[in-house]
């Protein structure tokens, strides 16, 4: 017996009863779909962090007080001990470690900011000129922080895009006067607008020069100090180089931690793998039991056909001619509903970003294939137990079966 | 062409041993026409069933052709069945989606007709037991005479030497019965062999030995004059 005349018998099986077979198909159609879903949701994820990440930069070292270690999370350092990073760590670095190209000090803190009767709470970041080159942030009109700003503690602010809008509206703020968390500014610089990254609004920030935001927070310290190496591969060397001169500048303790853009780009593309697998691993569990569906109809119909099984073994039907019909069957059954589970899933992850834009989705060519092999697997594995029973019926005792 | 020697078979209920065959040997030449008759429960069905290689004899050796049955794998007795010896039912055993001519075709699948060959074959056959108009026709849509044609048609279409039918006209009204004989015979003077099961007399009249089967031995096997 061919392969076309046992996918025909068993097509024709499966038409023959097309209510109880859709019903069966169904399981499997669910468990491929939310199979194709959830990865393409947990790659989406996966895509859309990794873009925005390696948008930053993946040359970027960021450097932070406190030691981290791998195995230990974040240690605070005892107290009196700390040496938190300063301004002029950052003129060491940008002065003497000739590896990386910038050194920006950063503070941070959130703050209202007003102009005349209007207010709004956002992001304040001090930082130096070169925060824009670094971060690829850049101004729309007027002038970002300058180094003179800097060294004479100026009160001047950039306000970021957002900012603007809600506090000036189509009105230009440049020379203007707004209070930054009640102290006087002159607004020099309008930032571009940018949009919405990893879920921070890169817009609802204003910026001042570094040195007026540590007295703004009263702090000497700094937040983080951004660098970066011109070339990816000088990065390893460049760690070396800043651990050298900050163990150095901080009585020879390593108090801080260099995180590269790159390694937290691979920590959290691990994670959120992690993430996917989890997802498809329990949509997969959904497939399993639609694969227990089938069985179960399977042994229902190789009961129901006791007597064409044997009718068909009298007639000359081998043991493995019977088997193939229905192990054929069920892999048709799994197959069918695997190729209808794939399309509504593509379709529905096509579909989502359009109306939930938060969540974007990647339909990746390996979730298919692997969906569609696992179906089929399925009403294999699923098939065999059945198609046995069927098979090893001694035909006499089929023929009586009523 | 075929040789019985001590045939028995005995079923097993629990722990009771029931046998329904003992000790048969019989011999069949091509060509000879046989009646087998006996009541009811003797063993005639079970004997037609080892002879059509669908049972195992519990003892005995059986040969077929030259070929001992018993050594043969199921593979090897499946192919035996589907191309040496037609097997008509007294319930007809037709498949009831296919129609008439999907069922004449059933045992060319599994010799390895192409499909496209076999209705070539299967056509020819139902036209000769007067079924030419009801091809198309599903087993529900036909007399019971009709459907023991369509089985005879399927039993034939492999070109078997030998026939068994068990009862076949037993179902049948006495004109749709003397059909069915009227086509076996037939079969037989172009060289078939065939060995029926009957209960009516006038049926075994027709053919050329009667063996009578009672408690599960022969107690009579002559030619008919
Ligand atoms: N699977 C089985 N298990 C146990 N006993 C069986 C089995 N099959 C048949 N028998 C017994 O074997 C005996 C012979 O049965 P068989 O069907 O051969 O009789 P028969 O001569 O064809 O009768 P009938 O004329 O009524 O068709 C019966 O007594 C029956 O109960
Ligand atoms: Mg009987």
């Amino acid at each position: 017996m061919n392969f076309l005349e046992t996918f025909r018998v068993a097509f024709e099986a499966i038409l023959s009863n097309k209510v109880r077979s859709g019903l069966t198909m169904l399981g499997v159609i669910i468990g491929v779909m939310a199979v194709i879903l959830l990865v393409s949701i947990g790659e989406g994820a996966r895509t859309y962090i990794t873009k925005e990440l390696t948008g930053l930069g993946t040359n970027l070292l960021i450097i932070t007080s406190g030691k981290t270690t791998t195995s230990g999370g974040f240690h605070p350092p005892a107290a009196g001990t700390v040496r938190k990073l300063t301004y002029d760590d950052s003129l060491a670095l940008r002065r003497r470690a000739w590896l990386i190209s910038d050194a920006v000090p950063i503070v941070f803190g959130t703050g209202k900011i007003k102009y005349e009767n209007r207010g709004r709470d956002t992001s304040i970041i001090g930082t130096t000129n070169e925060f824009s080159r670094v971060r690829n942030l850049f101004v729309d009109s007027g002038a970002f922080i300058s180094q003179g700003d800097v060294d004479s503690k100026a009160k001047v602010v950039v306000l970021g895009r957002r900012v603007k809008d809600e506090l000036f509206g189509e009105e230009s703020p440049l020379g203007k006067i707004v209070r930054v968390a009640d102290a006087r500014y002159r607004v020099v610089g309008v930032m571009r607008k940018k949009g919405t990254s990893l879920g921070w609004d890169i817009d609802d920030v204003v910026f001042i020069p570094v040195t007026s935001g540590q007295e703004l927070f009263d702090t000497d310290g700094l937040f983080e100090i951004l660098a970066s190496t011109p070339r990816a591969e000088d990065v390893d060397r460049a760690i070396v180089q800043i651990k050298d001169l900050l163990i150095r500048r901080h009585a020879h303790k390593e108090d801080f931690t260099i995180q590269t853009q790159g390694a937290i780009l691979e920590t959290m593309g691990s994670i959120l793998g992690i993430l996917t697998a989890v997802l498809g691993g329990i949509a997969g569990i959904s497939l399993l039991v639609g694969g227990i569906g089938i069985m179960n109809i399977m042994l229902v119909s190789v009961r129901e056909r006791t007597r064409e099984i044997g009718i068909r073994k009298a007639l000359g039907a081998r043991n493995k001619d019977i088997m193939a019909q229905f192990i054929v069957e069920a892999i048709t059954l799994s197959g069918v509903g695997g190729v209808i589970g794939i399309f509504i899933g593509v379709s529905i992850a096509l579909v989502i970003p359009l109306f939930v834009t938060v969540l974007p989705t990647t339909v990746s060519a390996w979730s298919i294939v692997m969906a569609f092999t696992f179906s089929v697997a399925v009403g294999v594995f699923f098939g065999v137990y059945p198609a046995r029973k069927a098979a090893l019926q001694d035909p006499i005792q089929a023929l009586r079966y009523e | 062409m075929i040789e019985l020697v001590n045939i028995t078979k005995t079923y097993r209920m629990g722990s009771m041993d029931i046998t329904v065959l003992t000790d048969i040997s019989l011999n069949v030449q091509r060509g000879e026409f046989i009646a087998v008759m006996g009541p009811s429960g003797s063993g005639k069905s079970t004997l037609m069933n080892i002879l059509g290689c669908l049972d195992r004899p519990t003892s005995g050796v059986y040969y077929f052709e030259t070929r001992e049955i018993s050594t043969l794998t199921d593979d090897e007795l499946a192919s035996v069945r589907n191309t040496k010896i037609g097997f008509v039912f007294q319930t007809f055993n037709l498949l009831p989606r296919f129609s008439a001519l999907k069922n004449v075709e059933v045992p060319l699948i599994y010799s390895g007709v192409p499909a496209r060959r076999r209705q070539e074959r299967a056509a020819p056959l139902l036209e000769k037991v007067g079924l030419k108009t009801r091809m198309q026709h599903k087993p529900t849509e036909l007399s019971g005479g009709q459907q023991q044609r369509v089985a005879i048609a399927r039993a034939l279409v492999n070109n078997p030497s030998l026939l068994l039918a068990d009862e076949p006209t037993g179902n049948l009204d006495s004109s749709s019965g003397e059909e069915i004989l009227k086509i076996l015979s037939e079969l037989n003077h172009q060289g078939v062999t065939i060995i029926l099961v009957t209960h009516d007399p006038e049926v075994a009249a027709q053919c050329n030995r009667i063996i009578n089967v009672k408690d599960g031995r022969i107690i009579n096997d002559q030619v008919n004059a």
